[in-house]
């Protein structure tokens, strides 16, 4: 506004009285429901994304490809006859702003339920607020949280195999073929404590050993200082390590042992939105790695993939096909698609009409087993544990050649499933 | 390995760190001492440095060092362009007042971090280093490129204690350190001095990151640790002492690397903290502070 004084025929208070009033009208409660029948209202969906923090790279590939299937389910009709409304929240990929984002959701947003969640430790500290809040939470994690039976009835993970699951299902093939003396590097908190845990009993099933364990505090950006951990009779370094300084971690790893070093197998996790040719990671040539869903298309991908690939848009190499820089997440967020779809079709058998059927809406996801493999299902074939509230589904080895990575064995459902160690179907809502 | 390769891996990795520290924790303590003013953006301006050295070699295609070597060139530049501006639009407006520029640098912090995750994103992402040569030991490797960080910090922090020393702009400088109010009677321009330090800051920690950044990466939340490793090292060595930063910055260097590998990182950082702790007791002024006049 200007100082010169020009005088219009509303004043200041006046407008804003008028304002105030008009604000007031349309949140007094009843008039927003007269506008609108209560059957075309939007289901509402709680996105909770990591858009922020150490995350983000993940947040944003689980936004687009929640985005995609939703404007795909949107396009077949939506769920239940109405349509479905993506609410996104950051939560910085902070586990306190997490229980936060739960609560605003519930409160605030008013969601049917709240959704979309990878990082471990985000899921371990919002789990109890959606408990509380008897707040449905779909989460897309892989930790292995889920299915201990340490959380809540009202947690589920229907979209993507568990990290116990995953470990079991590539034992055998390391042991078979890369050696059976493994030094395990991994990051010191939850996600790498289930590595830690699982992976030990898993190969001791095949005859093998776990020589040394090195623990790597999640803050740390320097890592030739742990390399002297690594015992000289070791036949694979098996690394997973999330965060921004995994570059760092592979390229010290390539300085230190040179073209000495032992077999490498690594969980694509260290490199999620990475792209494999960036300068450092010349080292990684010929390694192997699991991969959730494979990040370069493959030459006998279903039909369905190449669906997938192309409605979520990323190109052959993984990358948005926008802009080839921008690598995807794709080892992971096929989960968010795959859930979405889980979601309408339990929302569906609960004949789902509103926060009153939360409950139902439960007790459908949980009565699921079978999950074919298709467009609804592009990453594979599931079977799901009600009990635990966990997903089983096939895994993927590929070998980083010729700057791409090619698919060298593909484990069945079978090979990672595990006793239910909790029944939430017993816990009362 | 044996303890003598180890200790010597973890002296290398601890001068590493010390190298760095030292730049960069020189720019805050130069800030400090000649404007009084509490950095708090300091970590920010060095983020700033390592994401602006990602722009520039990516500018250029084919040999890395010349993608580098421009980074090196622009990138502390840039970053001292832009503390000049928050100098001139910010804190020379609040009369470098020590709880209103505290304040001030904290929403510099702020303001700085999110323009980088709104346009630079929150992607970690790598600067190729100018050269790859590998030192193979007997008992393991060693980045080439890592060793010449340590040399061109000590030749950095060589060229600005003769800047401070030996030039005029040097006394410039001290003068106004040693007694604002007596060198504008002088007619030293002081407040076009401060500008300058708070400049020369900056592109301390710019090039430190330029340094760094083919060891790490550029990423949006780098600037957090640096920082507090920096403040960690200029209230052991003496706010405004040139010399003790640098002998604070080789000795947590050194202790992290060490104690973090023989040990545990966790242990190295509970110490630093608590010798901060003790100097703060003992010797509120540093180890080579002078007592305030």
């Amino acid at each position: 506004m200007t100082s010169n004084g020009i005088s219009t025929p509303f004043s200041r208070r006046s407008v804003l009285k008028g304002l105030g009033a008009s604000t007031g009208l349309i949140a007094a409660p009843g008039f927003m429901r007269y506008a609108q029948a209560q059957s075309s209202e939007p289901i509402r969906i709680g996105f909770q994304c990591h858009r922020t923090g150490i995350g983000a790279s993940y947040g944003r590939w689980y936004e687009r490809t929640t985005m995609a299937a939703a404007k795909l389910i949107n396009e077949a009709g939506g769920i239940n006859g109405r349509p479905l409304e993506i609410v996104i929240e950051d939560d910085g990929t902070d586990p306190a702003r997490g229980a936060e984002v739960v609560e605003k959701f519930a409160n605030q947003h008013k969601v049917d339920l709240v959704y979309g969640t990878l990082f471990s430790h985000v899921v371990v500290g919002s789990a109890p607020a959606a408990g509380e809040l008897k707040m449905p939470y779909y989460v897309v994690s892989e930790g292995y949280h889920v299915a201990s039976g340490k959380l809540n009835r009202y947690c589920l993970q229907p979209g993507i195999t568990d990290v116990k699951a995953q470990v079991r299902s590539v034992a055998p093939w390391i042991a078979d073929n890369l050696g059976k003396k493994v030094t395990l590097v991994y990051p010191d908190y939850a996600f790498g404590h289930d590595h830690r845990d699982f992976f030990e009993p898993a190969i001791q099933a095949q005859g093998g050993e776990v020589v040394a364990k090195v623990a790597i505090p999640p803050t740390e950006t320097s890592f030739t200082r742990y390399l002297p951990q690594i015992p000289r009779n070791t036949d694979v370094i098996y690394h997973v390590m999330v965060g921004p300084a995994v570059l760092t971690f592979v390229k010290e790893l390539g300085e230190f042992f040179g073209n000495s070093g032992p077999q490498l197998f690594g969980f694509i996790d260290s490199l999620e939105a990475v792209n494999i040719n960036s300068p450092g990671l010349e080292f990684l040539d010929g390694s192997h790695f699991w991969e959730g869903m494979p990040r370069y298309a493959q030459p006998d991908q279903p039909d369905y993939v190449d669906f997938y690939r192309k409605t979520v848009g990323i190109n052959d190499e993984g990358a948005s096909v926008n802009d080839a820089n921008d690598v995807s997440t794709n080892a992971h967020m096929f989960g968010c698609w795959e859930t979405l779809f889980i979601i309408k079709r339990a929302m569906e058998a609960a004949n789902y009409q509103g926060p009153q059927d939360r409950q139902k809406l439960i007790e459908a996801t949980e009565a699921m087993e079978e999950m074919e493999a298709g467009r609804e299902h592009p990453q594979g074939r599931k079977i799901f544990n009600g009990k635990i509230h966990q997903a089983f589904g096939e895994q993927s080895i590929s070998k980083l050649e010729g700057g791409r990575l090619n698919v060298v064995h593909r484990t069945s459902v079978e090979d990672g499933l595990y006793e239910a160690e909790a029944d939430y179907t017993t816990q009362s809502f | 390995m044996g303890f003598g390769p180890y200790l010597l891996l973890a002296t290398l990795e601890g001068l590493v760190t010390a190298a760095v520290l030292s730049l960069m924790a020189l720019g805050l303590s130069l800030v400090f001492g000649v404007m009084r003013v509490v950095n708090v953006a300091h970590g920010e301006f060095f983020m700033l440095g390592a994401v602006l050295a990602w722009y520039f070699s990516s500018l250029v295609v084919g040999d890395p060092a010349i993608g580098f070597l421009l980074a090196l060139a622009l990138s502390p530049l840039v970053v001292a362009l832009i503390a000049w501006l928050s100098d001139r639009l910010v804190l020379s407006r609040l009369k470098y007042e020590p709880e209103a520029t505290i304040v001030a640098t904290i929403g510099l912090l702020y303001i700085i971090q999110q323009l980088a995750l709104t346009y630079y994103g929150a992607d970690s992402r790598p600067v190729e280093a100018p050269f790859t040569w590998r030192i193979q030991l007997p008992w393991f490797g060693y980045s080439g490129y890592k060793l010449a960080v340590i040399g061109a910090s000590i030749l950095l922090v060589g060229l600005t204690a003769l800047l401070m020393m030996r030039s005029r702009i040097g006394l410039i400088m001290r003068a106004t350190q040693y007694d604002s109010e007596t060198a504008q009677t002088f007619g030293i321009p002081v407040r076009r001095v401060y500008s300058a330090v708070f400049a020369l800051g900056a592109a301390l920690a710019a090039i430190a990151a330029v340094l760094v950044v083919p060891i790490r990466q550029a990423h949006y939340l780098m600037g957090q640790e640096p920082l507090l490793l920096s403040f960690i090292v200029v209230i052991i060595g003496g706010l405004g002492s040139l010399r003790g930063t640098v002998v604070a910055a080789v000795l947590i260097g050194l202790s992290d690397g060490i104690i973090s590998m023989f040990f545990s990182p966790t242990l190295a950082k509970m110490l630093a903290t608590l010798l901060v702790a003790l100097v703060l007791v003992f010797r509120p002024q540093g180890l080579f502070g002078t007592a305030a006049r």
